[in-house]
């Protein structure tokens, strides 16, 4: 009986907390489907789903370039990270010889600066090379910045990895490189699909690079297309709401269908933003 | 190893030279096959990431230390070198000052009630009750949209015309509060949304710490006779150090150097008032050309940030050791 009591005051306390939660995605919702003539208050949700937000912020925001650009940069980002990532952490697990030990700790130091420290000097590098508004340029950037954490992932994980499978391959005549490629590769996937989902959400949601470094409004990504949309519309509060909604929701499913990674990420001392 | 790395290296336990691939080679591998099969041949692998950390990391960070000592106007091709000027100018500057106070009730501030409230949500949707995934999901989803959307989302509850929170202090005292603009409270609002935002890191990390505790240890202490609270700050609290140590680090690095919430909410107005180093910097390098004071700043900060995780990061796992 007492058990019961407390488990329905948790759960009671847990809806609680759940609806205070989601208040501020309650409100992003009325907004985004209310008609701007409509004055009634957010709190109350319109009787009626008006579209015409979603329409207009699709097309002034041109967010359907920006979509393009961000799904290209975070594709293009993550292929890079994984292939850098996993190449760089083979040797760095297995060979632990004084040198690689700095190296490695070259690489996780990087982990606390934020590449904000930075932007001065960066921003000079990139206008001296002409990597200004490219995917190249901005790809690059993205991959270093997250190759701390996905050197970090995949080097503790080859380190669980038993040494036997390593040597049996050896003495069936496997170079080093080739031992890589047919016996640590295929054994990547679970930490792999990690560092997928992580970079992929951190690159999807980047403001700060891409504010920097894409100033062309034909190289901008969502989150640079809506916040130039609200500082040019900061008044049609519905169009803001509608374009974050449509910003937010592919995070939001992909989570939904995926919650095993991000908790596996996090669990791994994941790095936020 | 150095001392001064971060802790993921420290878990990760050394194998031993020993252990090495290299003595499965048979002695009759001559020449070059046995140059072939030298571990050393392998470090070509993380020549690429290496290649880019020094383009896009160190290299800027050497130029912006040298940077820092100019009076440069960010596009001009000339360095102008002044000494320590702008360091001169950085700390006798009073809304540096209170940028960096900024700065700090973000990082310290976020961090304190993420990891309270992170801690209470994880005992609450532990074990007992229906429904904790749901919440779960709740609490977490935040923390995946963009930092700039959710700031744009509380925009919509803290706008004076019109916004949601406004309605409810409306319906109370008749009047509305301009609530972003004013500097004694928009601080404080932006570290409330950055708390919202994360919180639920902190609760997924002591969740998962929590969930590695062994039963048998309240098993004994209930033998014992322990109540809740004993059980709770003798057991469990000294087990969660390890979560504890990760999420404090974690949280602190991120909120230090918060940037889009305070972009989507204030741009860091009125004036520098609720600028945060970052978005002090941007504001200096970008509206007004002073890209060597700028560069000043991002030292500072990256000093600031290193101190305090560094720090702290000494003291949590010294304490975690004595337990």
């Amino acid at each position: 009986m007492k058990q019961r009591k407390r488990a329905a005051v948790y759960t009671i306390v847990g809806l609680i907390v759940a609806l205070v939660h989601i208040v501020p995605f309650y409100i992003l919702l009325t907004v985004s489907f209310k008609d701007l003539r409509d004055m009634s208050s957010k709190w109350v949700f319109p009787g009626y789903w008006f579209t015409g937000n979603f329409v207009s912020a699709w097309q002034n925001a041109h967010l359907g370039r920006a979509f393009l650009n961000t799904g290209v940069i975070t594709v293009l980002s993550v292929v890079l990270i994984l292939i850098f990532g996993s190449l760089a952490a083979f040797p760095l697990a297995r060979y632990q010889s004084r040198l690689n030990k700095w190296v490695y700790g070259i690489f996780v130091s990087a982990l606390i600066v934020p590449p904000l420290t930075i932007l001065v000097p960066l921003y000079k590098l990139f206008v001296d090379i002409g990597f200004m508004n490219t995917y190249f340029g901005i790809v690059l950037l993205h991959v270093t910045f997250q190759l701390s954490m996905a050197i970090f992932l995949y080097t503790s994980f080859i380190g669980t990895i038993p040494r036997e499978l390593d040597e049996a391959a050896m003495i069936d005549g496997a170079t080093k490189t080739g031992m890589f490629f047919r016996i640590i590769l295929p054994l990547l996937k679970p930490v792999t699909a990690t560092i997928v989902i992580m970079n992929a959400n951190s690159i999807w949601n980047d403001y700060q690079f891409s504010l920097f470094f894409l100033q062309k409004p034909d190289s901008r990504t969502i989150t640079v297309a809506l916040s130039s949309f609200f500082g040019e519309n900061s008044a049609q509060i519905g169009w803001i709401a509608a374009g974050s909604l449509m910003a937010a929701i592919p995070s939001i499913l992909v989570y939904i269908l995926l919650q095993k990674y991000f908790v596996d990420g996090i669990a791994a001392g994941a790095v936020k933003g | 190893m150095p001392r001064f790395l971060p802790p993921w290296l420290e878990e990760r336990e050394e194998m031993k030279p020993d252990m090495m691939v290299t003595e499965a080679v048979p002695r009759k591998t001559a020449g070059m096959r046995r140059l072939a099969q030298s571990p050393v041949m392998l470090n070509w692998m993380y020549l690429p990431a290496l290649l880019l950390f020094a383009v896009f990391i160190y290299y800027p960070f050497f130029r912006g230390l040298l940077i820092s000592f100019t009076d440069w106007d960010g596009y001009s091709q000339a360095l102008h070198y002044i000494g320590i000027d702008n360091y001169k100018r950085m700390l006798s500057d009073s809304r540096v000052h209170t940028v960096i106070i900024n700065t700090l009730i973000y990082g310290v501030g976020s961090t304190l009630f993420q990891n309270i409230f992170g801690l209470l949500y994880a005992l609450l949707l532990n074990k007992h009750g229906k429904g904790k995934t749901f919440v779960r999901v709740i609490v977490y989803i935040p923390a995946i949209v963009s930092p700039i959307i959710m700031g744009y989302i509380w925009y919509f509850l803290l706008q004076y015309n019109g916004g949601a929170i406004n309605d409810i202090i409306t319906a109370f005292t008749g009047k509305p509060v301009n609530l972003l603009a004013d500097p004694k409270v928009n601080v404080w609002i932006i570290m409330v949304v950055n708390t919202y935002q994360f919180l639920g890191i902190a609760m997924m990390i002591f969740l998962s710490g929590l969930q590695g505790i062994s039963k048998d240890y309240y098993e004994a202490a209930e033998m014992d006779g322990a109540t809740p609270f004993n059980r709770f700050f003798n057991i469990t609290f000294p087990l969660l150090a390890p979560a504890l140590t990760t999420s404090i680090i974690l949280n602190l690095i991120g909120g230090l150097k918060l940037f889009d919430v305070i972009a989507a909410l204030t741009n860091g107005g009125p004036g520098y008032a609720s600028a945060s180093l970052s978005t002090m910097m941007y504001q200096l390098y970008f509206a007004r050309q002073d890209a060597g004071l700028a560069a000043s700043l991002g030292n500072l900060m990256f000093l600031l940030i290193t101190a305090i995780s560094l720090t702290s990061l000494y003291f949590l796992r010294r304490k975690e050791l004595s337990q």
